[in-house]
C-alpha cells in the first residue's frame, strides 16, 4: 500500500495552517485532502470582514483570509493538494481511502491531521414541531446560495437562534432586499459574538426575541408563519404569549456540530456529548500520530483561534514524524 | 381522440402495483397523478413494513390480502430489484397473562397461513434481542415480516410499467368524470382522457373521485401517523420489527428497522378531517418517544435526526375494493388504509380479477419485461465494487451527499429515471436525507438539476409548484436581488 507521511482531511483554514506549519517544521511530503473543488472551506461563502483582527492584524473578509493561505500552499510542491477527494473510510492503523472523479485510493499515513470542520444543527435536531415545507433552510446553506450562487432564499425571514451564522444572515438578507421579521432565542442572551448583535441587528433596527421559542412552523408548499412564544426560566412556553409571524423562510442557526464521524469510524475514544475527540492535550486523540483540529476538534469563535491552534497540529506532526524510528 | 383500456387515477403504491401487473396484458393503460411525482401521497410516508398477516382479523380483506401480499412482495422485490429485507417480528407483552392475546393473535394469523410463528420467552430474547426491555417477558415472533423503501418500490414498479407500455401522466389532476357511451371521459388538469375502464386509487381523495361519478355512500378521513427517524448509528438498536400488542385502531408504536439502515419510531393514530395536514406535535413527539422507550429503554431524544408524519385514508375498517354496478367499468380500490402497502400486489391482482369479471378480455403480451435495469447505489457497494464502479465512469467518484455518499451520477440517473423535485431525488437516492438534511448538498444538486432538465435553478422546487426553492436570482432577475 501507497504510503504517505503527512496527510491532512480538510483544506478549510484548519488544514491549511497545519499543512504550512508542518512544512515549515520539517515535513517533506504532505498530502492535503479536500472534498470540495476549492481550498478555504466555509471561509469561502464568508464574503463579509471581520477575519485575521488577531492574526493578521487586519480587516479581512474570508475569502482574502483564506487566500493569504492558498497563495503560499500553491507555491509549495511539497505539499500536494487534491482537491474532489471525500474521505470515506479510516483505520486505527491510519489506512484511509479517498474517492474522486474516477478514482477511489487507499494509503496509510505515518501521520494523519484531521481538519474536518463541523456541521450545522437541523431543525430535526430540536424537533421544532409543524409541517416539512420548502423555505426552512440551515443558515449556513443560505448563506452559500446567496454569497456564493448568487441565489435569494427567501423574502420574509424568521431566524431561529442567534449563533454568529444567524446573525450575519440577518444583515445579509437585509442588505438583498430581504425583510427579516425577528430573530428568536430561546436564552437570556445572545449565542453569538457582542460584534454581531451589534453591527448585524442593531445596526438595521432587526427584532431580537430574547426568551422566546418557536412552538410550530406552518406551510403546505412553502413556509408560511411560524407560532412562537415566551418562555419561562424552564425554557416552558408562558401561557397567554403567543403570537404568529407571516414568513416565508425560516433560517435555522441553533449551534455548530464538529464533523468527526471518520475518527469516530477509526475507533478514537469520543466525547458523545460534544462530537469530538477526547483528548488530553490539544488536537491530541487516543490514536498516536492522529490529531483534530479547527472546527472538527471543538467550535471556535473566530478563525485566528483556529489557525493558530492548527498550526500547532501542524508543528506537533512534524515532530512525530521526526521521532518516528 | 385514444381510447384506453383501462385508466388508474393514482400514482401510489397501489395504483403502480396495478399499472405494473396489468402491463402483463395486451391492453392500452394510462396513469393519472396529480402531484408532480409518484409517490407524493401517502406512499411516502409510512413505516414501510410488509407485514406478516399478524395485524388483522383472518376474516377482513385486509388481513386476507397481507398474507398473500407478504409472500407477493418477495418476486416482485426481486424483478424488480427493490431492498426488500426480511427481518422479522416480534410482538411482545409485559405480563405473562397477555399470552392469552398473543395466541390468538397466532391464531388468527395461523388461520391466515402465516408461516413459521413461534412463541418466544426471556432467554430467547435476552439472546435475540439484547436492548429490549427487561419487563418484556414473552413474544410472538413472526419471522416473514419484512422492510422496503416504500417510496422506491412505487418509483420501480412505475418505471417497469412504462418499460411494459403503461403512459404515465403526473401533474394530471383528475376533476371530472362523465360516461358519455360506454367509456369514460376523464377531465384532468392535463387534458381529457378516455377509457373503458377506470380504477380509483386516489388515496385520501378516493371519495372525491368517487363522487364525481355520483357515489356517495364513500367517505375517507384521514388518521395521522408521526414518525421519527433516528441517527444510523443505531442501525443495530434492534434485530427485529418490535410491536406492542395491538389496540382496536392501531397496531400501536413500533420501533420499525427501515431499509435504509436508520431505526425509526412511531406512528401514532390520530383521527382528524384535514387531509392535508401533515405537521407533527410536541404531543406526538412525547407519545412515540414514550411508547418506544418502554420498549427499548436505551432510545433517547438526541437520537432523532428526522420526522414527518403521514395520513391512513380511513373508510370504516376495512379497504373497499369493488365494480360499481350503478357506473359500469369503475372499480373502487379505496380505504386502503394499513397495510396497503403489503398489500398492493395482492390488491393488483384482486383486481384484474374484478376486470376479468366484468367484461375485460385479458391476453398476455408475447414480451413481458419483468425485469428493471439496476440502479447502482454506491453508498450499497463494498468499496472493492465501488471503485471498480467509479473507475467505469468517473462520475460516480463525484460525491455530491457526503454524508450519504452520493454521487452526481446517481442524480443524474435519478432526474433521467423521472425525479423532478429535490424531494424525489431524495426518495430516490438518499440525497440529502443524511445528517445535515441537506446544507451541503443541496446547491450541487440544484444546479445538476438546472443542468439536466434546462430550467434556471429559481425554477427548482422541493416538492412541486409552490414549493420553489429560491425567490430571486441574479442570473435572470438582475434587479431583483440587489
Ligand atoms: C404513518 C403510516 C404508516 C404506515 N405504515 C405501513 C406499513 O408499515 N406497512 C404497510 O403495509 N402499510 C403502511 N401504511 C399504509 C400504506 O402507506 C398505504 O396503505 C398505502 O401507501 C396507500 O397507497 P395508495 O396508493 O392507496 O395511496 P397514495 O399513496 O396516497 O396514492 C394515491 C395517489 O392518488 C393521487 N390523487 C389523488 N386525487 C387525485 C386526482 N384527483 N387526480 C389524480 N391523482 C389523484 C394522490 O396524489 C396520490 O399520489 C402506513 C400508512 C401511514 C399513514
Amino acid at each position: 500500500m501507497i504510503s504517505r507521511d503527512l496527510v491532512i482531511v480538510g483544506g478549510g483554514p484548519a488544514g491549511l495552517a497545519a499543512a504550512l506549519a508542518a512544512y515549515e517544521n520539517g515535513v517533506k511530503d504532505i498530502l492535503l485532502l479536500e472534498r470540495d473543488q476549492y481550498l478555504g472551506g466555509i471561509l469561502n461563502q464568508c464574503i463579509h470582514p471581520g477575519f485575521g483582527l488577531q492574526y493578521f492584524k487586519a480587516e479581512l473578509t474570508g475569502p482574502q483570509y483564506a487566500e493569504r493561505f492558498i497563495q503560499k500552499i500553491n507555491h509549495i510542491k511539497e505539499i500536494e493538494v487534491s482537491l474532489k477527494s471525500l474521505v470515506v473510510h479510516l483505520t486505527k492503523e491510519k489506512a484511509l481511502t479517498y474517492i474522486k472523479p474516477g478514482a477511489m485510493q487507499t494509503l496509510t499515513a505515518k501521520a494523519l491531521i484531521m481538519g474536518t470542520g463541523c456541521r450545522e444543527r437541523t431543525r430535526e435536531m430540536i424537533q421544532i414541531p409543524g409541517t416539512r415545507p420548502a423555505g426552512i433552510f440551515p443558515a449556513g446553506l443560505a448563506q452559500k446560495l446567496i454569497n456564493i450562487e448568487g441565489l435569494l432564499p427567501g423574502r420574509e425571514v424568521v431566524i431561529i437562534g442567534s449563533g454568529d451564522i444567524g446573525l450575519i444572515m440577518a444583515r445579509r438578507f437585509t442588505l438583498e432586499g430581504a425583510q427579516v421579521k425577528a430573530v428568536i432565542e430561546i436564552q437570556k442572551e445572545s449565542r453569538g459574538l457582542i460584534r454581531n448583535v451589534v453591527q448585524c441587528l442593531d445596526d438595521f433596527n432587526l427584532p431580537l426575541y430574547l426568551r422566546h421559542k418557536i412552538l410550530k412552523i406552518h406551510g403546505k408548499d412553502r413556509v408560511e408563519k411560524v407560532t412562537v412564544a415566551e418562555v419561562d426560566d424552564k425554557l416552558q412556553e408562558i401561557p397567554g404569549t403567543r403570537f404568529e409571524l407571516a414568513c416565508d423562510t425560516v433560517l435555522i442557526s441553533v449551534g455548530l456540530i464538529p464533523e468527526n464521524e471518520l475518527i469516530e469510524m477509526a475507533g478514537v475514544a469520543m466525547d458523545e456529548k460534544t462530537n469530538s475527540p477526547e483528548s488530553s492535550e490539544l488536537s491530541t486523540t487516543s490514536i498516536p500520530g492522529l490529531w483534530v483540529c479547527g472546527n472538527a476538534y471543538k467550535i471556535y469563535d473566530v478563525v485566528d483561534g483556529v489557525t493558530r491552534d492548527s498550526a500547532q497540529a501542524g508543528k506537533l506532526a512534524a515532530e512525530y514524524l521526526r521521532n518516528l524510528p | 381522440m385514444k381510447l384506453f383500456d383501462v385508466i388508474i387515477i393514482g400514482g401510489g403504491v397501489t395504483g403502480a402495483a396495478m399499472a405494473r401487473e396489468l402491463s402483463r396484458y395486451k391492453l392500452k393503460i394510462a396513469l393519472l397523478e396529480k402531484e408532480v411525482e409518484l409517490a407524493f401521497g401517502i406512499s411516502k410516508s409510512n413505516s414501510g413494513i410488509i407485514h406478516p398477516g399478524t395485524q388483522n382479523p383472518s376474516l377482513s380483506l385486509k388481513g386476507r390480502l397481507c398474507a398473500q401480499g407478504n409472500q407477493l412482495m418477495r418476486g416482485l422485490a426481486q424483478e424488480l430489484g427493490v431492498d426488500f429485507k426480511e427481518v422479522g417480528e416480534l410482538i411482545v407483552i409485559f405480563q405473562e397473562e397477555e399470552k392469552a392475546r398473543l395466541r390468538s393473535i397466532a391464531q388468527e394469523a395461523e388461520a391466515l397461513g402465516v408461516p413459521g410463528l413461534q412463541m418466544v420467552d426471556r432467554p430467547w430474547l435476552r439472546q435475540h434481542e439484547p436492548n429490549l426491555s427487561p419487563d418484556i417477558v414473552a413474544a410472538l415472533y413472526a419471522p416473514t415480516a419484512g422492510i422496503i423503501s416504500p417510496y422506491r418500490l412505487v418509483y420501480d414498479l412505475a418505471e417497469n410499467a412504462m418499460k411494459n407500455g403503461v403512459e404515465i401522466y403526473t401533474a394530471h389532476k383528475v376533476t371530472g368524470i362523465i360516461r358519455p357511451a360506454d367509456y369514460f371521459e376523464i377531465q384532468s388538469t392535463g387534458g381529457i382522457f378516455r377509457s373503458r375502464y377506470l380504477i380509483n386509487a386516489a388515496g385520501l381523495w378516493g371519495d372525491e373521485i368517487a363522487n364525481l361519478v355520483g357515489i356517495q355512500d364513500i367517505v375517507i378521513k384521514p388518521r395521522k401517523g408521526e414518525e421519527y427517524l433516528l441517527d444510523k448509528k443505531l442501525e443495530n438498536l434492534t434485530n427485529h420489527l418490535v410491536f406492542p400488542l395491538p389496540t382496536p385502531t392501531s397496531k400501536g408504536i413500533i420501533v420499525i428497522k427501515t431499509s435504509d439502515g436508520n431505526p425509526m419510531i412511531g406512528p401514532t393514530a390520530q383521527d382528524g378531517e384535514d387531509k392535508e395536514d401533515l405537521a407533527t406535535t410536541d404531543q406526538g413527539l412525547n407519545q412515540v418517544l414514550a411508547s418506544a422507550q418502554k420498549l427499548v429503554p436505551a432510545i433517547n431524544r438526541d437520537d432523532i435526526i428526522a420526522y414527518f408524519a403521514g395520513l391512513r385514508a380511513v373508510a370504516g375498517d376495512d379497504f373497499i375494493i369493488r365494480h360499481e354496478n350503478q357506473c359500469p367499468g369503475l372499480i373502487n380500490v379505496v380505504g386502503i388504509q394499513s397495510p396497503g402497502l403489503t398489500c398492493a400486489p395482492a390488491i393488483a391482482l384482486m383486481v384484474i380479477e374484478i376486470l376479468r369479471q366484468h367484461g375485460l378480455s385479458l391476453q398476455k403480451k408475447r414480451r413481458f419485461y419483468k425485469n428493471r435495469k439496476p440502479f447502482t447505489h454506491l453508498f450499497a457497494l463494498p468499496l472493492g465494487k465501488a471503485n471498480k464502479v467509479i473507475q467505469k465512469n468517473a462520475a460516480y467518484g463525484d460525491i455530491v451527499c457526503r454524508c450519504e455518499m452520493i454521487s452526481a451520477q446517481e442524480i443524474r440517473e435519478a432526474i433521467k429515471r423521472g425525479a423532478t423535485t429535490l424531494d424525489g431525488i431524495k426518495f430516490r437516492t438518499r440525497a440529502q436525507a443524511g445528517r445535515c438534511h441537506g446544507g451541503f448538498c443541496t446547491t450541487r444538486i440544484m444546479k445538476i438539476m438546472a443542468e439536466e432538465l434546462n430550467l434556471p435553478c429559481s425554477e427548482i422546487t422541493k416538492r412541486g409548484p409552490g414549493s420553489e426553492i429560491i425567490k430571486a436570482s441574479r442570473e435572470n432577475e438582475a434587479n431583483d436581488i440587489t
